[in-house]
């Protein structure tokens, strides 16, 4: 077990610990050299030669290919508007805070070179609300960027102008998904819109709108740099390049990690420079990929075994790698408090547009509350399981279906799922209070 | 239209391509529930009542953000369907009360209705619900429950996207989601009551209707609100000879379903303890109540007599617009035909000439969805004719129509106006002739009319004028002659912005001087009445201004006031006091005792709104019907039959027995309403436009569509009463009869009477205009109504505040030519500089006590009393 | 409240940045809540007079957003989490223990979803400004010296106070 990281992105990062964030350090580490190399290969062959070639599927956690998703722009619409989701909120998932805090021009770098690709003049950064750091690292770096003739008018002489304006959340998960963070941009309250249409034909202001997430956005210039081919050499299959996993829990050494896609799980959680094992060498009881919203996996080995591979996991495994977040627990855990706690978030995050989840999420919280402190009903868990049938039509069968706009309802049927798989009897042998008192939760 | 073809459970059907699924599913007889989708608002897909399965699609999409797409194949049944609607319900009702028995919606819910129809039968929740203090105020009108709410949008987005009044809005989220208004800034909108009426649930209550009335104790009837001309369609519903209910009927080239709060409330004033309820005679100087034969007798007495001693010129009719058309046409029918006297006005000199009225090239309130522009030259839409503004509004902002306002100062529309010109008092003539020439290639120079002659050419079609009396302190003069001027934009048509109840059915119908009924003047008509009536005037008589000025001056005789309050109505109060205390023998047709009936000679109480039945016609000049709902209060009678039966005592047999008949014989002898007989206008779902032959593609037979029976919450649909299933639309015969040529106007601006003199610089020239709420019978009779009435304030620009050197809400001396008066001053950058508005008809002295209506503008002298 | 004159001309720049000046109800908010440790009716009235909307829709919009308090909330806003990383590793007993001690108007304490530190947790921001790798008595310690003076809050949504 000799997995090391891979680094692209985080490189700066570890190589200039003392000054990634600042104009000298990334400027001494070689940075908007990518700019340079883009506006040298001109704007068709970013896009549809180069971030193509490369593979790169979107890091914000539905991993669509992102050079797909900029050729959905209609032809001849301007303007055009460039938004980076900066709002990391998914539970467990610390990656683009970093990317963030730490190196904010390569960020910018990456949003001049999309913003070129796309014919975007003026873009946004969308970020979470409670990250002040990294919102005035960020607002340091477009300004000295600006100085440095890297954003602003005719940048490079290039002749293409562009401005970033960085406009912070104000806590709201949902504003993550991207149709609620257009409407959270427009002023309005962060609820997701109806789609189609989708924002590549009507988004910000009803304009041509990318939105595209940080990660992604940082791989750019590295992209553009090595060539998207080469890029492409990275990772495995149709999940090519690195990724930034946000490792945390149960683990000897919890951090942001970043390896080639293709790896195990067992090396992310096990290997001496990335998780290092497991706390006080306990077992893994389970543990979620991808995020809050995703399905959990246990410590089997064919779990443990599986490739961190978007596709693979999917298909064979109906989970999904989503924001990156890998969350370890060890076999202290009560799986159905982590399953309440998630509930919870999802009902204190729902946006409350969908009577599904407005009503379900606090439904599901409510029960499994009590599931989880003793007090459950013999009849609880299935009745659960039931009700969200209603939010996720097909539940125990993924892929489900939703009932929803966007899928923060139905992801609150994720844990109960995960538990109905992995630890129904345990969950049942919880279920003793009397059936048919009415019991009221906190 | 692209059809294209759609399978809904197993049954093709043609469809217009790009329509809603859930709509198109409707109109061919599948019934899809739903909460938030609301026909006449945009789709938010909130509720998620309305899932489907769409063949090749993954998941369950819903119908009402679905467009139809050829060769869809849908099914709205399945198990699947059936356990997601049964889940959502469920869902629905976790927080929900279910207090029903105490609601105002049980009985009528379409929560209640759709979970029976489509629910589970028990619910598993047994945790606690969400707790909300309840019923909150969110205005003077309406009561918001937030624990009922299921969170549907329909509220919010009607007070944003049909009344521009976003002034309640989402609060917090997820399943703390309420409806919420700013501290201190309640849903004042003039249009509150229509989110009562498309609440799903019970959360909005009306305060006039909370408690009243169980939904199965009510009986409806389909009528047309007379609040103001707009005529919308209304369901009118009453329990125990009681009205307790207005509701919206959606009529597609009228109101759309929408009502303003001041006609769905209305009728309270029908209830008031106020009502006079016996004819009344004056005996010893004091009215006291007597029988009909002897009122009748006395008031035909008081009229011979005039007529006897001083001739037809002695006797004159001001009023018959509060009225059907058929008590129009019977006054108009007894003042010239048996009186034989034009001194006859359903205006108060507050309207504009009837040969200017009848005579424009007409525009229909629909054509303001299709213009190539609107210019509007008239009142505050929004005060005065309400729901015409929700429809121009739309017009404006969602249609992309350009508005071009000309105003002396800021109304309601302005802010959906791509052009505002804003001319000072007795300026408006001038600014329309330069927009007339720019947009006829000769530049202006001015910035903004020539912004606005090039908005008046970016797209296709007519301009639409809505013209109307801006200003009530100038003259109408000022008006005709900018109308003239407009008539020159391209394929201008007009829409007449005038706003008193059935004021346009009383013009058509002779009720001004030098016209008979059915849009023909006294001299192109008056042989053919002559034959139908046995006489006319001998020449033109004098319209409401020339009468009272008669009056004043001892030359009236006997004046019949036919539910006409010249001292609340006419822009000049004094003309009118002096009038009426100086006038014979009166006569008051009314319901109320007002300032200018209290001294009649003879009470004759009439019926109401509600009372009685006949037609109406609105300011496009569409006939509608009005329905009786109750019994006449007291003894009240119809005007129409008032009107026969002065007749007869005066030797003329009209020969009335029924409110058709009237109808029938305006049908027969008014030119322009030929052919709209009872029989056409049972018929004819969106009423007839006049006249009928000119606009056959409005009539309208035949089914009304599919809705939810007696739901209220979805637009309600106008139904015939004869209907007649899917009956082709039958082409009008047209009429053989030789009839006198329809009036056209000759577009002249009348002398010299565009010109106001020049302002001294120390004066302010007043504006005038009215409120919705404002001192009229019918807000200040509502009780739910009468405390919303502003205080009359003065509005000038701060500039000239500041010079006169007061600050805001300091009293200021007021002086006209006419009297002086003290009025509370406040600034407001909405007033031109030189100009100061006063509110028309606010309870107490106001405006119209400053204005001389013999003069084309009114200049104030404003000063400081500290 | 008003804008002081600075912070009214930070306004106007921050509104002529957005398309549409509706935009900018979130950072004026933001803005309005570093100068009054809150966000008052008031401020949201002269929010609506520079979107150039109703207050209601203000209200309407920034209700929805957690970060923003319409209730004097004190100098410090400290926000622990307990989501399900911090509370496997001590999130929940973290928040116990500083709800119980302060219970003033000075400091304010929340529970709040992931912060996205969970490589630290349990985690807590005091002011917006992270700390991690807690137990119950250095989160005390921390929000002590912040009373000391010894750490330097920033504004109530995360801005310096200036
Ligand atoms: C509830 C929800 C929350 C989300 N939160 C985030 C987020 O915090 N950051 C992010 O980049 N994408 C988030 N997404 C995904 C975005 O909707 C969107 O797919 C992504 O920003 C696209 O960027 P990408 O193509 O670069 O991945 C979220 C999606 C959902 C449904
Ligand atoms: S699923 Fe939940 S969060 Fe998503 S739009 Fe619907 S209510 Fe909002
Ligand atoms: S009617 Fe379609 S979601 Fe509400």
């Amino acid at each position: 077990m000799t997995v090391t990281e891979t680094r692209v992105i985080t490189k700066r990062i570890h190589d200039r610990p003392e000054d990634s964030w600042t104009i000298d350090g990334a400027l001494a580490s070689g940075a908007y050299e990518g700019l340079r190399a883009a506006f040298a290969m001109g704007r068709d062959a970013i896009g549809e030669e180069q971030v193509k070639a490369s593979g790169l599927r979107g890091r914000g956690g539905a991993g669509f290919p992102t050079a797909t998703k900029w050729s959905f722009l209609p032809a001849g619409s301007y303007p055009r508007y460039l938004v980076v989701n900066a709002d990391e909120g998914e539970p467990s998932t610390f990656k683009d805070r970093m990317l963030i805090e730490r190196d904010p021009h390569q960020l910018i770098e990456g949003i001049a070179i999309a913003a070129f690709a796309i014919e975007c003049n003026l873009a946004f950064v969308y970020i979470r609300g409670e990250f002040a750091l990294g919102y005035e690292r960020l607002e340091q770096a477009v300004a000295e960027a600006k100085a440095k003739g890297f954003l602003g008018m005719n940048i490079l002489g290039s002749g293409f102008d562009l401005d970033i304006v960085v406009h912070r959340g104000a806590g709201a998960y949902i504003c993550g998904e991207e149709t609620a963070l257009l409407e959270s941009l427009e002023g309005e309250r962060g609820m997701p819109r109806i789609r189609p249409p989708f924002p590549a034909i009507e988004g910000l202001y009803a304009k041509p709108t990318v939105v595209n997430n940080v990660e992604t956005i940082s791989t750019l210039p590295h992209i553009v740099r090595m060539g998207g081919e080469e890029y492409a050499k990275l990772g495995v299959d149709r999940s090519t390049g690195t990724r930034v996993f946000s490792l945390s829990g149960h683990v000897k050494r919890p951090g942001n990690y970043e390896v080639e896609l293709g790896v195990t799980f067992r090396d992310l959680l096990y290997s001496p420079e990335l998780g290092g094992g497991i706390t006080d060498d306990r077992k893994v009881k389970f543990f979620i990929p991808g995020g809050a919203s995703s399905q959990w996996l246990t410590g089997a080995d064919e779990h443990l075994d599986a490739p961190l591979d978007m596709d693979f996991l999917e298909q064979n495994l109906g989970v999904m790698l989503g924001s990156g977040a890998v969350m370890v627990f060890d076999e202290t855990v009560n799986p159905a408090l982590v399953a309440w706690r998630l509930a919870k978030f999802f009902a204190d995050e729902s946006c409350g547009k969908c009577t599904p989840c407005r009503e379900g999420t606090g439904w599901v919280e409510k029960v499994l509350y009590r599931i989880a402190h003793g007090q459950g009903r013999p009849q609880d868990f299935d009745m659960l399981l039931d009700v969200c049938d209603n939010i996720s039509p097909g539940v125990t069968t993924a892929p489900f279906a939703q009932t929803t706009i966007c899928p923060l309802g139905p992801s609150v049927v994720s844990p109960v799922a995960s538990l109905q798989k992995y630890f129904r009897d345990e969950v049942l042998a919880m279920c003793t209070g009397p059936s048919t008192i009415p019991v009221s939760a906190s | 239209m692209n059809l294209v073809s759609v399978t809904i459970d197993g049954r093709e059907v043609q469809v217009p391509a790009g329509e809603l699924l859930i709509k198109v599913a409707q109109e061919h007889g599948t019934y899809i529930p739903r909460f938030c989708w609301h026909e006449r608002m945009k789709p938010v897909g909130m509720c998620r009542m309305c899932l489907v399965e769409v063949e090749g699609v993954r998941g369950l999409p819903p119908a009402c953000t679905t467009p139809v797409t050829d060769g869809m194949v849908v099914r709205t049944k399945t198990p699947a369907v059936k356990k997601v609607q049964d889940g959502v319900l469920e869902l629905l009702l976790v927080n929900h009360p279910l207090d029903c028995p105490v609601c105002d919606r049980g009985g009528e819910c379409p929560l209640q209705d759709t979970t029976l129809a489509f629910g589970p039968g028990e619910s598993r929740f047994v945790e606690e619900k969400r707790h909300w203090e309840k019923p909150i105020p969110v205005s003077d009108l309406v009561l918001l429950d937030r624990e009922r709410c299921i969170q549907c949008a329909r509220c919010t987005r009607f007070a944003d996207e049909i009344a521009g009044d976003p002034l309640i809005s989402f609060g917090e989220r997820g399943g703390q989601t309420e409806i919420i208004t700013f501290p201190d800034e309640p849903f004042a909108s003039y249009f509150s009551g229509n989110t009562v009426q498309i609440c799903p649930v019970g959360a909005l209550t009306a305060k006039p209707y909370r408690f009243r009335a169980r939904p199965w104790d009510l009986t409806g009837a389909e009528t047309s609100c007379v609040t103001c001309a707009v005529h919308c369609r209304g369901a009118l519903e009453s329990t125990s000879n009681q009205l307790v209910r207005l509701l919206g009927v959606d009529s597609e080239p009228v109101n759309q379903g929408w009502l303003c709060d001041k006609g769905r409330y209305g009728y309270e004033a029908v209830n008031a303890d106020e009502r006079v309820r016996h004819p009344m005679i004056r005996k010893r100087g004091e009215l006291v109540e007597c029988s009909w034969p002897e009122a009748l007798d006395a008031a035909a007495d008081g009229i011979q007599r005039a007529l006897d001693l001083n001739g037809p010129q002695s006797v004159a009719l001001l009023g018959g617009a509060n009225g059907t058309n058929e008590e129009a046409y019977a006054w108009a029918r007894l003042a010239k035909s048996v009186l034989r006297t034009d001194n006859v006005d359903a205006q108060l000199g507050d309207g504009l000439p009837a040969e200017v009225v009848l005579g424009l090239p007409r525009a229909l309130i629909a054509d303001l969805d299709r213009a190539r522009g609107i210019v509007l030259l008239g009142p505050d839409l929004k005060e005065e004719l309400p729901v015409l503004y929700l429809r121009m509004r739309r017009a404006a902002v969602e249609l992309g129509v350009p508005l071009i306002e000309i105003a002396p100062r800021d109304t309601g529309c302005s802010r959906y106006a791509s052009a505002r010109l804003r001319p000072v008092p007795g300026e408006q003539a001038g600014i329309a002739r330069r927009l007339a020439a720019a947009v006829g290639g000769a530049p202006s120079g001015d910035a903004d009319i020539d912004e606005a002659a090039v908005l008046l050419a970016g797209r296709d079609g007519d301009v639409v004028v809505v013209l109307g009396r801006g200003d009530l302190a100038e003259s109408a003069a000022t008006t005709v002659a900018a109308a003239a001027e407009l008539g020159a934009l391209p394929g201008a048509k007009f829409l007449v912005a005038l706003r008193r109840a059935n004021v346009r059915g009383a013009l058509d119908l002779g009720l001004a001087p030098g016209f008979l009924p059915g849009r023909v003047t006294l001299a192109e008509g008056g042989d053919h009445f002559a034959q139908a009536w046995g006489g006319v005037p001998a020449a033109p008589g004098l319209g409401a201004l020339g009468i009272l000025g008669a009056a004043s001056e001892g030359r009236i005789h006997a004046l019949v006031l036919a539910g006409s309050d010249p001292v609340g109505g006419c822009p000049d109060r004094s003309l009118a006091r002096n009038a009426i205390a100086a006038a014979g023998f009166v006569i008051a047709v009314d319901t109320f005792v007002t300032e200018s009936n209290k001294r009649a000679d003879v009470f004759l109480p009439v019926t109401m709104w509600g009372e009685e039945s006949g037609t109406v016609t609105n300011v496009e000049g569409r006939v509608q019907r009005v329905a009786q709902k109750v019994s006449p209060e007291g003894i009240a009678m119809p005007e129409w039959r008032i009107a026969a039966e002065l007749a007869l005592r005066l030797g003329v047999d009209f020969g009335f027995e029924a409110v058709e008949e009237v109808t029938d014989e305006i049908a027969r002898v008014a030119p322009a309403h030929a052919g709209v007989d009872t029989t056409l206008l049972r018929r004819a779902r969106d009423g007839v436009v006049l006249p009928v032959a000119e606009h056959p593609d409005e009539l309208h037979f035949g089914r009304a569509g599919v809705g939810l029976a007696g739901a209220s919450w979805d637009p309600i649909l106008p139904t015939p009463a004869e209907v007649v299933a899917d009956a082709p639309v039958e082409p009008v015969e047209p009429v053989e009869r030789q009839m006198p040529a329809l009036h056209v106007w000759s577009r002249e601006v009348p002398d010299g009477s565009a010109s106001a003199p020049a302002r001294d610089a120390y004066a302010l020239r007043l504006v005038s205009g009215r409120t919705l709420y404002d001192g009229g019978i019918t807000v200040t009779l509502s009780p739910s109504m009468a405390q919303l009435a502003p205080r009359a304030v003065l509005l000038v620009n701060p500039h000239d505040r500041d010079r006169i050197g007061v600050s805001d809400g300091d009293e200021v001396r007021v002086t006209s030519a006419r009297t002086s008066m003290n009025l509370v001053l406040r600034g407001d950058a909405a007033t031109s500089a030189g100009c100061a508005f006063l509110p028309f008809n606010l309870p107490g002295p106001g405006a119209s006590d400053l204005i001389d209506a013999s003069a084309p503008v009114t200049d104030l002298r404003v000063e400081s009393i500290r | 409240m008003m804008f002081t004159p600075e912070n009214l001309e930070r306004a106007r720049a921050i509104v002529a940045r957005y398309p549409r000046a509706k935009s900018a109800i979130l950072p004026l908010a933001h803005l309005a809540q570093d100068q009054d440790g809150w966000l008052s009716p008031e401020a949201m009235r002269e929010i609506a007079a520079l979107t150039r909307v109703e207050p209601a829709e203000v209200l309407g919009t920034c209700s929805f957003y957690t970060m923003f308090k319409r209730d004097p909330v004190g100098r410090l806003v400290v926000s622990v989490c307990t989501n399900v990383t911090c509370l496997v590793t001590g999130g929940p007993e973290v928040l116990e223990h500083l709800a119980r001690r302060y219970d003033d108007d000075d400091v304010y304490v929340e529970e709040v979803e992931c912060l996205a530190a969970c490589g630290g947790a349990p985690a807590m921001q005091v002011n917006y400004e992270f700390h991690e790798g807690l137990t119950p008595e250095m989160a005390e310690e921390i929000v002590e010296a912040y009373k000391r003076g010894e750490l330097i809050p920033r504004g109530v949504s995360g801005g310096r106070v200036s």
